[in-house]
């Protein structure tokens, strides 16, 4: 694989919550324009170290991170890095849709203002409308953007949040277990986006469903106790996997 | 027999009751709890309530209206020339309460017989001068009519206690016998005593709410009466408080209502800045250390007696605020804008600092009910912490806070203390912070202390003001409610 294809070096790190040690010596390449999918029973701290990536470990008090994690060749963990400013590139998607309290177009254009991404209004209206399209919700909500986006359905909602997250033009994309509060067809629209995000930026997905892993990402890592047991092509992790403990959790004996 | 005798027994009979109730349902099991629909305990509180609870229900309804029905019966006994208003029937009615009450203490102390009083006659006795020896002090000559009225009021005051004696031993003793009876191993004791739980959860309830009903009635009455002796024009929309116990004041709430809101304003510019940036601080950015430290010191004031904050207004805040706008040459300024120590602005600013913590634990509680999934996507977006919480955190959290201004604005309205201490006494409109003015509630005590003439306009006034000034916060209760209710996001 060509070393310009990497997005994300991440070597060696170790998550500490108080006295847990959540994440234990993990080292992920992720490339680009690719959806690399975190799997592993809960509490196995794939949710932990997907927020070591964009540093949302800063914000609980007991956390600490050790090792090194490079975005483009840079260490994020670095004194001189601005986490604000590393979140702005490297956005996330949550496991409950949360729209703020604020009207669709609002929720949108949120990181675009406090990153002042605009000179006029006019390209503001430009930059909502893209990311709106792009999240696949345009349709449904262009008609409507001064509705709060809590009045949307779960599923819509999860779509805005995307939509507010691809606005700020993030280069990776991390999303932990996006659709554990959706239904099916929601749950469809949304992995079919992630799919098409995919071209643009490099997705980072941690799902509690196998199925769902297999079906989105190219790249596959197995979290256990902390640990990353094994990492790989998805395909070869689903149908041929090395690690006992990788087989036992894909066939449901463990997990 | 007298009502404590009666509720000792009432009491003694339902303790008697558990027991009795307890055992008999564990006999009907030989013994066997397991063989009991309900706890053994349960069939004793069965018993014990059935006895007490209807029969001291009816002891407290007996109490509160049989007063009332003998003096109906006996108001109409008195002729209508000796009381042709209805206030002086209220005046003659408490003569005749006074003699009948002279003559029960008359009996006990053995100064007079039954027979002795049934044969008594104004014209042979001077019965002013015997009740007055026995501690009794009547406001005028007794009349033939009061005597026979006096006489009547006792015979039925009695027959009503012995009635009512019968009635709750007659209620108690069918309770206890019936429950008693039902008690067997079947009996579903348990639920019973359940209903009779949520029976006195309603009662309680429903005394809280009486209470405010009761309020605003006995206000409504006397503010009725002020209305009959005072122009409700001059009240409401006059322009000058003036109040002269000699008579022709003039009575206008508007002065009056406008140093409250004058002081409430002051008060709340004081407090809503710097209690919702400290409730911000200690919910956002301290940590659990400072928190358990800060928070405590800071719920502290709201314990302070506000008394307190009076003399901290009287001997420290006012004499500041002159050192920096009085004593002219002298001053801090220079210049000679405030005589005295007392002003609204010296009042407002107290009243602010008491108001924080109010204001800064319910914007605390409110700040942390905001979920912290809105937190974590908004800087999962690159926000900053503030950018954060001035664009998420604080809209999510608005209807609340909200709510807590308005109930610091009412407490804000009906503090007194404070304003007695640091405003002044005197009434008048004027946009000078610096300036004595006065507020509602401070004349509302005024009236009403020293020697009152509950018949003058100028002590009635007192609770004319105090019905606006309840009417006053109960709106702005009721406003925050609405806000909180109307524009609450649901989070789940």
């Amino acid at each position: 694989m060509d070393a310009q294809d990497i997005k994300i070096k991440a070597s060696n790190v170790q998550v500490h919550y108080g006295d847990t040690h959540a994440v234990k010596d993990v080292t992920v390449r992720i490339t680009d324009n690719t959806v690399t999918a975190f799997i592993g029973p809960s509490g196995c701290g794939k949710s932990t170290f997907l927020r070591c990536l964009n540093r949302m470990n800063d914000t609980i008090q007991t956390c600490r991170v050790k090792g090194e994690i490079l975005l483009d060749g840079e260490d994020i963990y670095d004194k001189r890095v601005d986490p604000v400013q590393l979140r702005a590139k490297v956005g996330m998607v949550f496991q409950k849709p949360n729209p703020f309290p604020k009207s669709i177009y609002d929720n949108v254009a949120y990181g675009p203002r406090i990153h002042g991404m605009f000179n006029h209004k006019s390209e503001l209206d430009d930059i909502v409308e893209k990311a709106l399209r792009r999240a696949a919700i345009w349709a449904e909500v262009k008609d409507r953007l001064a509705a709060p986006g809590t009045s949307l359905s779960g599923g819509q909602q999860q779509r805005l949040c995307i939509a507010r997250a691809v606005a700020t033009e993030p280069e990776v994309l991390l999303m932990d277990e996006p659709c554990s509060a959706l239904d099916p067809i929601a749950t469809a629209q949304v992995e079919e986006l992630i799919d098409e995000l995919r071209q643009r930026f490099s997705v980072v997905i941690v799902t509690h469903s196998m199925q769902q892993a297999a079906r989105v990402s190219q790249k596959t890592a197995f979290f256990h106790l902390g640990e990353l047991v094994e990492f790989g092509e998805t395909g070869q992790i689903f149908t041929n996997p090395e690690d006992p403990r990788t087989e036992s959790y894909i066939t449901g004996r463990i997990g | 027999m007298a009502t404590f005798w009666i509720i000792i027994c009432l009491i003694l009979l339902s303790t008697a009751g558990f027991f009795l109730g307890r055992h008999r349902a564990l006999a009907s099991a030989k013994g066997q709890v397991p063989q009991l629909h309900s706890l053994p305990a349960y069939y004793g509180f069965n018993v014990a309530l059935t006895t007490l609870v209807p029969s001291l229900a009816v002891l407290a309804i007996w109490l509160l209206a049989q007063p009332l029905f003998v003096e109906t019966r006996i108001a109409a006994m008195i002729p209508a020339d000796l009381a042709p208003r209805s206030t002086e029937v209220g005046l003659v009615m408490s003569d005749v309460r006074r003699i009948a009450e002279g003559l029960d203490i008359a009996v006990t102390q053995g100064v007079m017989t039954e027979s002795e009083i049934q044969h008594l006659s104004v014209d042979t006795i001077d019965l002013r001068a015997r009740l007055g020896g026995l501690g009794i002090a009547l406001g005028s000559e007794v009349l033939p009519e009061f005597l026979v009225a006096a006489r009547s009021y006792r015979e039925m005051s009695q027959d009503g206690r012995l009635m009512m004696t019968l009635v709750v031993t007659l209620m108690a003793l069918v309770g206890f016998a019936r429950s008693y009876g039902q008690t067997h191993k079947d009996f579903r004791a348990r639920n019973v005593v359940e209903r009779g739980v949520m029976a006195l959860l309603i009662l309680a309830a429903s005394l809280a709410i009486l209470s405010t009903i009761g309020i605003v009635f006995s206000m409504l009455f006397e503010t009725v009466n002020f209305f009959g002796l005072h122009n409700w024009r001059d009240f409401f929309f006059g322009s000058s408080w003036a109040p002269d116990f000699r008579g022709d004041s003039t009575l206008s709430m508007l002065p009056l209502l406008w140093g409250t809101i004058y002081i409430s304003v002051i008060a709340l510019l004081v407090a809503v800045p710097v209690g919702l940036f400290a409730a911000i601080y200690l919910s956002e950015y301290a940590g659990p250390k400072t928190r358990s430290v800060a928070k405590p010191l800071l719920e502290i004031l709201a314990g302070i007696p506000t008394i307190v904050y009076g003399l901290f207004a009287l001997l420290t805040v006012g004499p500041m605020l002159v050192r920096i706008f009085g004593r002219g040459d002298d001053g801090l300024l220079g210049v000679e804008w405030m005589s005295g120590a007392t002003s609204v602005l010296t009042a407002g600013l107290v009243m602010g600092i008491m108001l924080i913590p109010f204001v800064s634990s319910l914007s605390d509680d409110i700040i942390n009910a905001v979920p912290q999934s809105l937190r974590d996507g908004s800087l999962g977006l690159g926000a900053t912490k503030s950018e954060t919480i001035r664009q998420v955190v604080i809209p999510a959290a608005l209807p609340g806070i909200v709510g807590a201004i308005l109930l610091a604005a009412s407490r804000a309205i009906g503090e007194t203390m404070i304003v007695v201490m640091g405003a002044g006494a005197i009434a008048k409109f004027s946009a000078n912070p610096l300036e004595s003015m006065t507020t509602i509630t401070t004349r509302i005590v005024s009236q009403l202390t020293g020697d009152t003439d509950f018949a003058s306009p100028e002590t009635l006034v007192a609770f004319a003001l105090g019905l606006s000034l309840f009417v006053l916060t109960l709106g702005l209760n009721i406003l925050a409610l609405y806000i909180v209710r109307t524009y609450r996001e649901q989070y789940d």
